[in-house]
Protein backbone atom coordinates (compact mmCIF):
# COMPACT_ATOMS: atom_id res chain seq x y z
CA UNK A 1 0.00 0.00 0.00
CA UNK A 2 1.60 2.68 -0.90
CA UNK A 3 0.80 6.55 -1.52
CA UNK A 4 -1.03 7.88 -4.43
CA UNK A 5 -0.52 10.79 -6.69
CA UNK A 6 -0.80 14.13 -4.78
CA UNK A 7 -3.85 15.69 -3.71
CA UNK A 8 -2.35 18.58 -2.25
CA UNK A 9 1.40 20.24 -3.61
CA UNK A 10 3.31 23.44 -1.44
CA UNK A 11 5.73 24.87 -3.50
CA UNK A 12 7.89 27.39 -1.61
CA UNK A 13 5.39 28.32 0.60
CA UNK A 14 5.92 31.03 3.50
CA UNK A 15 3.84 32.65 5.25
CA UNK A 16 4.65 36.13 7.44
CA UNK A 17 2.00 37.34 9.53
CA UNK A 18 0.82 40.94 9.93
CA UNK A 19 3.02 41.56 12.81
CA UNK A 20 5.92 40.68 10.92
CA UNK A 21 6.65 37.37 12.32
CA UNK A 22 7.59 34.54 9.84
CA UNK A 23 5.86 31.27 10.72
CA UNK A 24 7.25 29.26 8.01
CA UNK A 25 9.49 29.45 5.15
CA UNK A 26 10.37 27.36 2.06
CA UNK A 27 7.99 24.36 2.60
CA UNK A 28 7.99 21.93 -0.11
CA UNK A 29 5.69 19.21 0.31
CA UNK A 30 3.33 17.04 -1.91
CA UNK A 31 0.65 14.81 0.16
CA UNK A 32 -0.17 11.48 -1.80
CA UNK A 33 -3.51 10.24 -2.00
CA UNK A 34 -4.72 8.02 0.95
CA UNK A 35 -1.49 8.74 2.76
CA UNK A 36 -1.30 9.05 6.80
CA UNK A 37 0.99 12.20 7.20
CA UNK A 38 2.06 13.15 10.86
CA UNK A 39 3.43 17.49 10.84
CA UNK A 40 5.48 16.84 14.34
CA UNK A 41 7.58 19.37 15.84
CA UNK A 42 7.61 21.70 18.90
CA UNK A 43 5.27 24.45 19.12
CA UNK A 44 6.44 27.51 17.18
CA UNK A 45 7.15 25.50 14.20
CA UNK A 46 4.32 26.77 11.97
CA UNK A 47 2.60 23.09 11.69
CA UNK A 48 -0.66 24.11 12.21
CA UNK A 49 0.01 27.01 9.66
CA UNK A 50 0.96 24.66 7.01
CA UNK A 51 -2.48 23.06 8.33
CA UNK A 52 -4.40 26.08 8.04
CA UNK A 53 -2.63 27.04 4.76
CA UNK A 54 -3.94 23.43 3.24
CA UNK A 55 -7.38 24.52 4.45
CA UNK A 56 -7.68 27.36 2.89
CA UNK A 57 -8.88 28.92 6.18
CA UNK A 58 -5.49 31.90 5.40
CA UNK A 59 -3.38 32.23 2.12
CA UNK A 60 0.44 31.79 1.73
CA UNK A 61 2.94 34.68 1.48
CA UNK A 62 4.40 33.14 -1.39
CA UNK A 63 4.57 30.49 -2.91
CA UNK A 64 1.43 28.37 -4.17
CA UNK A 65 -0.65 25.58 -2.72
CA UNK A 66 -2.18 23.30 -5.36
CA UNK A 67 -5.24 21.07 -4.99
CA UNK A 68 -5.68 18.26 -7.32
CA UNK A 69 -8.48 18.48 -9.98
CA UNK A 70 -12.08 17.83 -8.26
CA UNK A 71 -10.37 18.84 -4.61
CA UNK A 72 -11.57 22.58 -3.82
CA UNK A 73 -15.88 22.06 -3.42
CA UNK A 74 -16.75 22.85 0.06
CA UNK A 75 -16.91 19.57 2.24
CA UNK A 76 -13.82 18.17 0.26
CA UNK A 77 -11.99 18.74 3.21
CA UNK A 78 -12.55 17.83 6.90
CA UNK A 79 -11.15 19.82 9.87
CA UNK A 80 -10.67 18.45 13.31
CA UNK A 81 -9.83 22.02 15.68
CA UNK A 82 -7.15 20.81 19.26
CA UNK A 83 -10.50 21.61 20.75
CA UNK A 84 -13.69 19.78 20.03
CA UNK A 85 -15.57 23.39 18.80
CA UNK A 86 -19.02 22.33 18.97
CA UNK A 87 -21.73 24.44 19.06
CA UNK A 88 -23.14 24.09 22.25
CA UNK A 89 -26.69 24.91 21.56
CA UNK A 90 -27.23 21.71 19.48
CA UNK A 91 -27.19 18.08 20.12
CA UNK A 92 -24.34 15.75 18.91
CA UNK A 93 -26.49 15.09 15.54
CA UNK A 94 -27.07 18.57 14.53
CA UNK A 95 -23.80 19.27 15.24
CA UNK A 96 -22.70 16.61 12.73
CA UNK A 97 -25.53 18.18 10.48
CA UNK A 98 -24.22 21.16 10.20
CA UNK A 99 -21.98 20.89 7.11
CA UNK A 100 -24.33 19.42 5.24
CA UNK A 101 -26.78 21.99 6.46
CA UNK A 102 -24.70 24.66 5.28
CA UNK A 103 -24.74 22.72 1.74
CA UNK A 104 -28.32 22.96 1.62
CA UNK A 105 -28.48 19.51 1.94
CA UNK A 106 -32.38 18.48 2.88
CA UNK A 107 -33.15 18.35 6.43
CA UNK A 108 -33.82 14.55 6.26
CA UNK A 109 -31.34 13.23 4.25
CA UNK A 110 -29.03 15.09 6.26
CA UNK A 111 -30.01 13.77 9.62
CA UNK A 112 -29.87 10.14 8.25
CA UNK A 113 -26.16 10.57 7.34
CA UNK A 114 -25.38 12.69 10.21
CA UNK A 115 -26.58 9.69 12.61
CA UNK A 116 -24.81 7.23 10.39
CA UNK A 117 -21.77 9.10 11.16
CA UNK A 118 -22.19 9.34 14.97
CA UNK A 119 -22.35 5.45 14.85
CA UNK A 120 -19.21 5.16 12.81
CA UNK A 121 -17.56 7.09 15.42
CA UNK A 122 -19.29 4.69 18.12
CA UNK A 123 -21.72 6.98 19.42
CA UNK A 124 -25.26 5.75 18.20
CA UNK A 125 -27.12 6.68 20.81
CA UNK A 126 -25.91 10.10 22.17
CA UNK A 127 -27.38 11.47 18.81
CA UNK A 128 -29.80 13.77 21.08
CA UNK A 129 -27.05 14.48 24.22
CA UNK A 130 -25.94 17.66 24.19
CA UNK A 131 -22.01 18.09 24.10
CA UNK A 132 -21.71 19.62 28.08
CA UNK A 133 -23.19 15.79 28.38
CA UNK A 134 -20.49 14.57 26.56
CA UNK A 135 -16.75 13.64 27.81
CA UNK A 136 -13.94 15.19 26.48
CA UNK A 137 -13.19 11.55 24.56
CA UNK A 138 -16.47 12.01 22.99
CA UNK A 139 -17.01 15.06 22.23
CA UNK A 140 -13.76 14.92 20.23
CA UNK A 141 -15.58 11.62 18.52
CA UNK A 142 -18.49 13.82 17.49
CA UNK A 143 -16.01 16.23 16.26
CA UNK A 144 -14.28 13.48 13.58
CA UNK A 145 -17.97 12.39 12.97
CA UNK A 146 -18.91 15.89 12.04
CA UNK A 147 -15.31 16.11 9.50
CA UNK A 148 -16.06 12.59 8.06
CA UNK A 149 -19.94 13.20 7.03
CA UNK A 150 -19.27 15.31 4.00
CA UNK A 151 -16.79 12.34 3.15
CA UNK A 152 -13.91 14.25 2.73
CA UNK A 153 -10.70 13.76 0.62
CA UNK A 154 -8.71 15.00 3.07
CA UNK A 155 -8.72 14.94 6.28
CA UNK A 156 -6.99 18.26 8.18
CA UNK A 157 -6.18 17.36 12.28
CA UNK A 158 -4.54 19.54 14.41
CA UNK A 159 -3.54 17.87 17.52
CA UNK A 160 -6.91 16.66 18.18
CA UNK A 161 -6.36 14.59 21.21
CA UNK A 162 -3.83 16.50 23.07
CA UNK A 163 -6.27 17.32 25.58
CA UNK A 164 -7.57 13.68 26.38
CA UNK A 165 -6.12 11.18 28.98
CA UNK A 166 -3.79 8.35 27.57
CA UNK A 167 -6.31 5.66 27.86
CA UNK A 168 -8.35 8.05 25.99
CA UNK A 169 -5.62 8.96 23.14
CA UNK A 170 -4.86 5.08 22.65
CA UNK A 171 -8.42 4.50 22.10
CA UNK A 172 -8.87 7.33 19.30
CA UNK A 173 -5.99 6.69 17.56
CA UNK A 174 -7.31 3.18 16.66
CA UNK A 175 -10.56 4.27 16.14
CA UNK A 176 -9.32 6.66 13.70
CA UNK A 177 -6.66 4.11 11.80
CA UNK A 178 -10.37 1.96 11.91
CA UNK A 179 -11.94 4.88 10.02
CA UNK A 180 -8.94 5.57 8.11
CA UNK A 181 -9.14 2.14 6.85
CA UNK A 182 -12.12 2.19 5.75
CA UNK A 183 -13.40 5.44 4.80
CA UNK A 184 -9.68 5.88 2.28
CA UNK A 185 -9.13 9.63 3.11
CA UNK A 186 -5.79 11.10 2.89
CA UNK A 187 -4.76 12.38 6.84
CA UNK A 188 -2.87 15.14 7.82
CA UNK A 189 -2.52 15.12 11.41
CA UNK A 190 -0.45 17.46 13.48
CA UNK A 191 1.15 16.68 17.01
CA UNK A 192 3.65 17.42 19.09
CA UNK A 193 3.84 13.22 20.07
CA UNK A 194 6.74 11.61 18.71
CA UNK A 195 5.16 8.52 19.89
CA UNK A 196 1.52 9.27 18.58
CA UNK A 197 3.20 10.39 14.77
CA UNK A 198 5.32 6.75 14.88
CA UNK A 199 1.69 4.80 15.99
CA UNK A 200 -0.28 6.61 13.01
CA UNK A 201 1.76 7.32 10.18
CA UNK A 202 3.10 6.19 6.95
CA UNK A 203 4.96 9.08 6.68
CA UNK A 204 6.20 11.73 9.32
CA UNK A 205 7.31 15.27 8.31
CA UNK A 206 9.72 16.71 10.90
CA UNK A 207 9.36 20.26 11.31
CA UNK A 208 11.53 22.85 13.38
CA UNK A 209 11.28 26.61 14.83
CA UNK A 210 11.93 29.89 14.10
CA UNK A 211 11.31 30.21 11.22
CA UNK A 212 8.71 27.43 10.70
CA UNK A 213 10.65 25.07 8.35
CA UNK A 214 10.80 21.21 7.01
CA UNK A 215 13.92 19.20 8.30
CA UNK A 216 13.56 15.47 7.86
CA UNK A 217 10.95 13.87 5.85
CA UNK A 218 10.75 10.31 7.45
CA UNK A 219 8.57 7.09 6.20
CA UNK A 220 7.16 4.58 8.86
CA UNK A 221 7.05 1.39 6.45
CA UNK A 222 5.08 -0.39 8.92
CA UNK A 223 1.69 -2.50 8.14
CA UNK A 224 -1.93 -1.69 9.13
CA UNK A 225 -3.60 -2.83 11.14
CA UNK A 226 -1.31 -2.00 14.15
CA UNK A 227 -2.79 -2.46 17.08
CA UNK A 228 -1.22 -3.03 21.05
CA UNK A 229 0.92 -5.59 19.32
CA UNK A 230 2.53 -2.66 17.50
CA UNK A 231 3.23 -0.17 20.44
CA UNK A 232 5.09 -2.85 22.29
CA UNK A 233 7.18 -4.22 18.95
CA UNK A 234 10.77 -2.56 18.80
CA UNK A 235 9.97 -1.63 15.32
CA UNK A 236 7.99 0.98 16.95
CA UNK A 237 10.62 1.91 19.59
CA UNK A 238 13.30 2.03 16.88
CA UNK A 239 11.21 4.17 14.54
CA UNK A 240 10.45 6.70 17.94
CA UNK A 241 13.81 6.72 18.93
CA UNK A 242 14.50 7.69 15.04
CA UNK A 243 12.44 10.15 14.86
CA UNK A 244 12.96 11.65 18.55
CA UNK A 245 16.75 11.79 17.14
CA UNK A 246 15.53 14.17 14.04
CA UNK A 247 13.61 16.17 16.45
CA UNK A 248 16.25 17.15 18.65
CA UNK A 249 18.79 17.19 15.98
CA UNK A 250 16.44 19.75 14.33
CA UNK A 251 15.43 21.90 17.77
CA UNK A 252 19.36 21.84 17.79
CA UNK A 253 20.29 20.00 21.04
CA UNK B 1 -12.26 -4.16 13.98
CA UNK B 2 -15.55 -1.79 14.72
CA UNK B 3 -15.15 1.43 16.20
CA UNK B 4 -16.93 2.05 19.78
CA UNK B 5 -16.77 4.41 22.73
CA UNK B 6 -15.28 2.95 25.50
CA UNK B 7 -16.60 2.91 28.69
CA UNK B 8 -13.81 4.71 30.41
CA UNK B 9 -15.40 7.82 28.00
CA UNK B 10 -18.62 7.04 28.92
CA UNK B 11 -18.38 7.09 32.67
CA UNK B 12 -16.20 10.07 32.32
CA UNK B 13 -19.17 11.71 30.89
CA UNK B 14 -20.53 14.78 33.52
CA UNK B 15 -23.88 13.91 35.46
CA UNK B 16 -25.86 16.31 36.43
CA UNK B 17 -26.77 15.97 40.16
CA UNK B 18 -30.07 14.90 41.24
CA UNK B 19 -31.08 16.31 44.86
CA UNK B 20 -33.90 14.76 46.85
CA UNK B 21 -36.82 16.86 46.29
CA UNK B 22 -39.25 17.99 48.35
CA UNK B 23 -42.83 18.73 46.69
CA UNK B 24 -41.11 18.85 43.36
CA UNK B 25 -37.89 21.06 44.65
CA UNK B 26 -34.56 21.23 46.68
CA UNK B 27 -34.13 21.50 49.68
CA UNK B 28 -32.16 24.63 48.30
CA UNK B 29 -35.04 25.85 46.60
CA UNK B 30 -37.48 26.40 49.59
CA UNK B 31 -34.77 28.19 51.02
CA UNK B 32 -34.85 30.00 48.75
CA UNK B 33 -38.42 31.18 48.80
CA UNK B 34 -38.87 30.59 52.90
CA UNK B 35 -35.99 32.63 54.14
CA UNK B 36 -36.79 35.86 52.23
CA UNK B 37 -40.67 35.36 52.49
CA UNK B 38 -39.61 35.13 56.50
CA UNK B 39 -37.66 38.25 56.48
CA UNK B 40 -40.44 39.96 54.42
CA UNK B 41 -43.48 38.44 57.51
CA UNK B 42 -40.82 39.99 60.17
CA UNK B 43 -40.30 43.50 58.75
CA UNK B 44 -43.85 43.74 58.14
CA UNK B 45 -44.99 42.76 61.63
CA UNK B 46 -42.28 45.37 62.93
CA UNK B 47 -43.59 48.00 60.54
CA UNK B 48 -47.53 47.55 61.82
CA UNK B 49 -46.22 47.62 65.71
CA UNK B 50 -44.02 50.69 65.67
CA UNK B 51 -47.34 52.53 63.72
CA UNK B 52 -49.67 50.67 66.43
CA UNK B 53 -47.73 51.22 69.20
CA UNK B 54 -46.51 55.24 68.69
CA UNK B 55 -49.94 55.80 66.95
CA UNK B 56 -48.81 57.61 63.75
CA UNK B 57 -51.45 58.73 62.25
CA UNK B 58 -52.17 56.89 58.52
CA UNK B 59 -51.32 60.10 56.61
CA UNK B 60 -48.41 60.08 57.70
CA UNK B 61 -47.54 56.26 57.97
CA UNK B 62 -50.06 53.70 57.16
CA UNK B 63 -49.38 50.24 58.64
CA UNK B 64 -49.40 47.50 55.98
CA UNK B 65 -52.84 46.02 57.51
CA UNK B 66 -53.98 49.20 56.34
CA UNK B 67 -52.25 49.68 52.85
CA UNK B 68 -53.73 46.00 52.25
CA UNK B 69 -57.58 46.72 52.94
CA UNK B 70 -56.85 50.19 50.61
CA UNK B 71 -55.31 48.00 47.89
CA UNK B 72 -58.82 45.74 47.90
CA UNK B 73 -61.11 49.18 48.35
CA UNK B 74 -59.40 50.77 45.87
CA UNK B 75 -58.51 48.00 43.86
CA UNK B 76 -61.52 49.09 41.04
CA UNK B 77 -59.25 52.36 40.42
CA UNK B 78 -55.62 51.07 40.82
CA UNK B 79 -56.32 48.34 38.27
CA UNK B 80 -57.22 50.45 35.25
CA UNK B 81 -53.74 52.42 36.53
CA UNK B 82 -51.78 49.40 36.63
CA UNK B 83 -53.33 48.39 33.09
CA UNK B 84 -52.13 51.37 31.37
CA UNK B 85 -48.63 51.17 33.37
CA UNK B 86 -48.57 47.69 32.34
CA UNK B 87 -49.26 48.14 28.81
CA UNK B 88 -46.41 50.93 28.38
CA UNK B 89 -43.80 48.57 30.03
CA UNK B 90 -44.42 45.91 28.15
CA UNK B 91 -44.48 47.90 24.57
CA UNK B 92 -41.63 49.52 25.15
CA UNK B 93 -39.89 46.22 26.38
CA UNK B 94 -40.84 44.70 23.07
CA UNK B 95 -40.18 47.77 21.12
CA UNK B 96 -36.69 47.42 22.72
CA UNK B 97 -35.95 43.97 22.28
CA UNK B 98 -36.81 44.13 18.63
CA UNK B 99 -35.70 47.60 17.66
CA UNK B 100 -32.27 46.46 20.16
CA UNK B 101 -31.86 43.33 18.30
CA UNK B 102 -32.40 44.75 14.58
CA UNK B 103 -29.75 47.39 15.20
CA UNK B 104 -26.81 44.89 17.08
CA UNK B 105 -27.15 42.61 13.54
CA UNK B 106 -26.54 45.80 11.63
CA UNK B 107 -23.76 46.30 13.96
CA UNK B 108 -22.10 42.90 13.70
CA UNK B 109 -22.86 43.26 9.73
CA UNK B 110 -20.84 46.36 9.45
CA UNK B 111 -17.76 47.89 11.65
CA UNK B 112 -18.04 51.34 10.03
CA UNK B 113 -22.43 51.34 11.02
CA UNK B 114 -20.91 49.77 14.43
CA UNK B 115 -18.19 53.19 15.17
CA UNK B 116 -20.75 55.53 13.59
CA UNK B 117 -24.32 54.78 15.36
CA UNK B 118 -22.95 53.07 18.94
CA UNK B 119 -21.90 56.79 20.60
CA UNK B 120 -25.45 57.99 19.86
CA UNK B 121 -27.25 55.33 21.59
CA UNK B 122 -24.63 55.44 24.45
CA UNK B 123 -25.54 59.53 24.48
CA UNK B 124 -29.35 58.35 24.69
CA UNK B 125 -28.51 56.49 27.53
CA UNK B 126 -26.83 58.81 29.35
CA UNK B 127 -28.97 61.83 29.01
CA UNK B 128 -31.31 61.72 32.22
CA UNK B 129 -34.99 60.45 31.38
CA UNK B 130 -36.60 62.93 33.64
CA UNK B 131 -34.53 65.83 31.39
CA UNK B 132 -35.95 64.80 28.38
CA UNK B 133 -39.58 63.45 28.88
CA UNK B 134 -41.11 66.99 29.02
CA UNK B 135 -40.00 67.49 25.61
CA UNK B 136 -41.19 64.21 23.98
CA UNK B 137 -44.15 64.99 26.32
CA UNK B 138 -44.62 68.60 24.59
CA UNK B 139 -43.89 66.85 21.39
CA UNK B 140 -45.82 64.35 20.56
CA UNK B 141 -49.33 64.79 21.05
CA UNK B 142 -50.50 61.21 21.90
CA UNK B 143 -49.71 60.55 25.29
CA UNK B 144 -49.17 57.14 25.83
CA UNK B 145 -46.84 56.88 22.93
CA UNK B 146 -44.95 59.99 24.42
CA UNK B 147 -44.66 56.98 27.25
CA UNK B 148 -43.77 54.39 25.31
CA UNK B 149 -41.04 56.70 23.69
CA UNK B 150 -39.35 57.51 27.03
CA UNK B 151 -40.01 54.22 28.59
CA UNK B 152 -38.30 52.71 25.39
CA UNK B 153 -34.86 54.99 25.74
CA UNK B 154 -34.56 53.68 29.06
CA UNK B 155 -34.72 50.12 28.01
CA UNK B 156 -33.27 50.18 24.91
CA UNK B 157 -29.45 50.29 25.73
CA UNK B 158 -28.59 47.30 27.56
CA UNK B 159 -30.24 44.96 25.25
CA UNK B 160 -28.70 46.91 21.85
CA UNK B 161 -24.89 46.83 24.25
CA UNK B 162 -25.18 43.19 24.99
CA UNK B 163 -26.26 41.80 22.06
CA UNK B 164 -23.87 43.75 19.85
CA UNK B 165 -21.21 42.22 22.55
CA UNK B 166 -23.14 38.70 22.05
CA UNK B 167 -22.87 38.81 18.56
CA UNK B 168 -18.95 39.52 18.36
CA UNK B 169 -18.36 36.69 20.71
CA UNK B 170 -18.65 33.68 18.49
CA UNK B 171 -15.92 31.16 18.94
CA UNK B 172 -12.89 31.41 16.50
CA UNK B 173 -12.63 28.01 15.90
CA UNK B 174 -16.12 27.58 14.75
CA UNK B 175 -16.03 30.92 12.85
CA UNK B 176 -12.75 28.96 11.03
CA UNK B 177 -15.45 25.59 10.31
CA UNK B 178 -17.97 28.00 8.86
CA UNK B 179 -15.75 29.63 6.40
CA UNK B 180 -14.18 25.96 5.70
CA UNK B 181 -17.79 24.81 4.10
CA UNK B 182 -18.00 28.26 2.93
CA UNK B 183 -20.94 28.94 4.69
CA UNK B 184 -22.90 32.69 3.81
CA UNK B 185 -23.03 35.65 5.46
CA UNK B 186 -26.67 34.57 6.54
CA UNK B 187 -26.14 31.27 7.20
CA UNK B 188 -22.83 32.43 9.67
CA UNK B 189 -25.71 35.07 11.57
CA UNK B 190 -28.46 32.74 11.90
CA UNK B 191 -26.63 29.43 12.28
CA UNK B 192 -23.51 30.81 14.64
CA UNK B 193 -23.97 34.40 15.77
CA UNK B 194 -27.24 34.46 17.06
CA UNK B 195 -27.21 31.82 19.00
CA UNK B 196 -23.62 32.57 20.76
CA UNK B 197 -25.70 35.98 21.04
CA UNK B 198 -28.65 34.46 22.49
CA UNK B 199 -27.36 34.08 26.56
CA UNK B 200 -26.41 38.25 26.58
CA UNK B 201 -29.64 39.11 24.67
CA UNK B 202 -31.67 37.52 27.61
CA UNK B 203 -29.26 39.18 30.39
CA UNK B 204 -30.14 42.13 28.11
CA UNK B 205 -33.65 41.66 28.47
CA UNK B 206 -33.57 41.17 32.17
CA UNK B 207 -31.80 44.60 32.64
CA UNK B 208 -34.49 46.15 30.57
CA UNK B 209 -37.13 44.89 31.67
CA UNK B 210 -37.31 46.78 35.17
CA UNK B 211 -36.09 49.60 33.38
CA UNK B 212 -38.74 49.73 31.02
CA UNK B 213 -40.99 50.08 34.18
CA UNK B 214 -38.87 52.62 35.49
CA UNK B 215 -38.66 54.70 32.56
CA UNK B 216 -42.76 54.68 32.16
CA UNK B 217 -43.33 55.36 35.58
CA UNK B 218 -40.63 57.85 35.47
CA UNK B 219 -42.63 59.63 32.36
CA UNK B 220 -45.71 58.95 34.05
CA UNK B 221 -44.25 60.91 36.97
CA UNK B 222 -43.76 64.31 34.54
CA UNK B 223 -46.93 63.87 32.48
CA UNK B 224 -48.51 63.45 35.90
CA UNK B 225 -47.89 66.80 36.88
CA UNK B 226 -49.42 68.34 34.04
CA UNK B 227 -52.40 66.29 34.59
CA UNK B 228 -52.10 63.88 32.04
CA UNK B 229 -52.25 60.56 31.48
CA UNK B 230 -53.22 58.20 34.56
CA UNK B 231 -51.01 55.64 35.30
CA UNK B 232 -49.81 54.09 38.70
CA UNK B 233 -47.57 57.14 38.91
CA UNK B 234 -50.18 58.89 38.30
CA UNK B 235 -52.30 57.53 41.08
CA UNK B 236 -49.06 58.15 43.76
CA UNK B 237 -48.98 62.13 42.75
CA UNK B 238 -52.98 62.02 42.77
CA UNK B 239 -53.26 60.76 46.42
CA UNK B 240 -49.57 62.54 47.49
CA UNK B 241 -51.57 65.90 46.53
CA UNK B 242 -54.90 64.75 48.83
CA UNK B 243 -52.51 63.15 51.58
CA UNK B 244 -54.55 59.59 51.02
CA UNK B 245 -51.20 57.75 51.91
CA UNK B 246 -51.91 54.53 51.95
CA UNK B 247 -53.55 55.09 48.77
CA UNK B 248 -50.15 56.34 47.47
CA UNK B 249 -48.80 52.94 49.51
CA UNK B 250 -51.31 50.58 47.38
CA UNK B 251 -50.19 52.13 44.31
CA UNK B 252 -46.38 51.67 45.28
CA UNK B 253 -46.91 47.82 46.24
CA UNK B 254 -48.24 47.21 43.07
CA UNK B 255 -45.40 49.09 41.15
CA UNK B 256 -43.01 47.16 42.55
CA UNK B 257 -45.42 43.79 42.56
CA UNK B 258 -45.06 44.88 38.70
CA UNK B 259 -41.09 44.80 38.61
CA UNK B 260 -40.75 41.54 40.52
CA UNK B 261 -43.34 40.16 38.22
CA UNK B 262 -41.12 41.25 35.07
CA UNK B 263 -38.53 40.39 36.84
CA UNK B 264 -39.12 37.02 37.46
CA UNK B 265 -40.58 36.52 33.61
CA UNK B 266 -37.67 37.34 32.15
CA UNK B 267 -35.56 35.05 34.66
CA UNK B 268 -38.35 32.45 33.42
CA UNK B 269 -37.98 33.49 29.52
CA UNK B 270 -34.11 33.32 30.05
CA UNK B 271 -34.14 29.78 31.79
CA UNK B 272 -36.79 27.67 29.55
CA UNK B 273 -33.81 29.27 26.63
CA UNK B 274 -31.14 28.10 27.62
CA UNK B 275 -31.71 25.34 29.94
CA UNK B 276 -30.06 22.36 27.48
CA UNK B 277 -26.87 23.96 26.94
CA UNK B 278 -25.65 27.36 28.96
CA UNK B 279 -23.56 27.22 31.67
CA UNK B 280 -25.93 30.01 33.57
CA UNK B 281 -28.68 27.69 33.27
CA UNK B 282 -27.29 24.42 34.68
CA UNK B 283 -27.61 22.51 37.86
CA UNK B 284 -24.22 22.12 39.73
CA UNK B 285 -22.64 18.80 38.14
CA UNK B 286 -20.80 16.07 40.20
Amino acid sequence: MTAGPPVVTLRGVAKRYANGTLAVQGVDLAIGQGDFVSLLGPSGCGKSTVLRMIAGLMGPSTGSIEMAAGGNAAGDIGFVFQEPTLMPWSSALKNVMLPLRLAGTARSEAEDRAAAALAEVGLKGFEKSYPRALSGGMKMRVSIARALVTKPRLLLMDEPFAALDEITRHRLNNDLLTLWALERFTAVFVTHSVFESVYLSRRIVVMAARPGRVVEDMEVNEAYPRGEVFRTSAEYAAHCRAVSEALHGAMGE
Amino acid sequence: MGVSVSANEVADAPQEARERTILGLTGEGWARILAPLAIGIIALGLWEWAVRVNEIPPYILPGPIEVGRTLIRDWHTLQVSLWITLQITFAALFVAAALGLALAVLFAQSRVIELSLFPYAVILQVTPIVAIAPLIIIWVDDIRIALLICAWIVAFFPILSNTTLGLNSADHNLQDLFRLYRASRWQVLMRLRLPTAMPYFLGGLKISGGLALIGAIVAEFVAGTGGRASGLAYRILEAGYNLQIPRMFAALVLVSATGIAIFLAMTLVSHLALRHWHESAMKERK
